[in-house]
């Protein structure tokens, strides 16, 4: 059984980058699948691989991760402008993080228009 | 008598066109060949390898340097210190090692060395002056790992070069780097064969210039 775990924004947007982290592992590390709304930044993503690293043993072998972010480098300035603002009023809630165990998820596929999910059979440890 | 003043006054202007300390590291995910092309900058610019490479992922586990690979071309000299880096990744798992008929000790040992090397890799980014971001071209290339990478470059402004590798190989599609990463240089080589080098060379006066 695979269980998704949905994190709004109002859960982790007023988060430190450690205590945003830190939450997104506890969650992984109890074979949970994140569903994050809006993004990490590329240094929390950093910092997140690092906590990983930190983490790993014999049960967790790491996460998978992958962002979905609607905007693109070529979008109109219009547009830009409209979602600047948006952020600005209601913080970065753009985009999906999707952040699962890696003893469960075996790879997530990201293409510019979608996500594929491959997961492997659970084999469930006792702690 | 010309040629030794002609040799001189080279030198002597070498030294005012010559930056020093410059840090030029080589990131990527594992297996990309960044150990192959940092052996291929030392063999043919100090005559000695850097590391060793092997097809089992986290070859790598350490930060390596060379202290100085000075190139020269065209009346222009550039030098710098090497930094060949631990391959970047999301999970570690030391029964992928074991498929490669290693023993469980020894693939135990080698996850935990390989973690830790993924650490020191993403710390020492904050030290880098430019980086060859080093991805195989036969592989998917929008990878967290290689966007997360790509970004941090980015956000600390330190120069990037793309490097597209194992052109040499027929799934090769150095398209989809491209497409991927538009923003960036991006230039295919096969490190292992060679192929490109020069041009390759070429990038990196620009990108250490």
């Amino acid at each position: 059984m695979l269980t998704l775990r949905y994190l709004p924004y109002n859960e982790h947007g007023e988060l430190s980058s450690n205590e945003k982290i830190r939450k997104v592992l506890n969650i992984v590390k109890n074979d949970s699948i994140v569903l994050m709304e809006g993004r990490l930044s590329v240094e929390e993503e950093a910092k997140l691989i690092e906590r990983t690293m930190e983490q790993i043993d014999r049960r967790f072998k790491g996460v998978e991760i992958c962002t979905v972010f609607p905007e693109k480098k070529n979008d109109p300035f219009s547009r830009k402008l409209k979602n600047g603002f948006y952020k600005l009023l209601l913080g970065n809630r753009m985009g999906v993080t999707v952040i699962g165990p890696a003893n469960i998820v075996k790879e997530i596929k990201r293409d510019p228009n979608k996500i594929e999910l491959l997961t492997k059979n659970v084999r469930r440890r006792r702690k | 008598m010309a040629n030794f003043f002609a040799n001189f006054i080279e030198n002597f202007l070498s030294i005012f066109r010559t930056k020093k300390h410059i840090k030029l590291g080589i990131y990527g995910p594992p297996n990309a060949g960044k150990t192959t092309l940092a052996n291929r900058i030392c063999e043919d610019w100090l005559g000695e390898e850097m590391g060793e490479v092997s097809k089992i992922p986290h070859e790598t586990r350490e930060i390596k340097v060379k202290e100085k690979i000075t190139m020269k071309s065209n009346g222009k000299t550039i030098s710098f210190k090497l930094i060949d880096t631990p391959g970047i990744a999301t999970k570690i798992d030391f029964e992928d090692f074991m498929k490669f008929k290693m023993k469980k000790k020894a693939a135990q040992k080698r996850a935990k060395e390989a973690t830790k090397g993924v650490i020191e890799a993403i710390k020492w980014l904050d030290d880098m002056d430019c980086v060859l971001a080093v991805l195989d071209s036969t592989q998917n290339p929008y990878s967290q790992v290689n966007i997360t990478i790509i970004g941090n470059l980015a956000a600390r402004n330190i120069p990037v070069l793309i490097v597209g590798n194992k052109t040499d190989l027929k799934r090769s599609n150095l398209k989809k780097i491209e497409s991927a990463f538009p923003q960036y240089k991006t230039l295919g080589i096969s490190a292992e064969k060679g192929h490109n080098i020069e041009q390759f060379y070429k990038e990196i006066f620009k990108l250490v210039r």
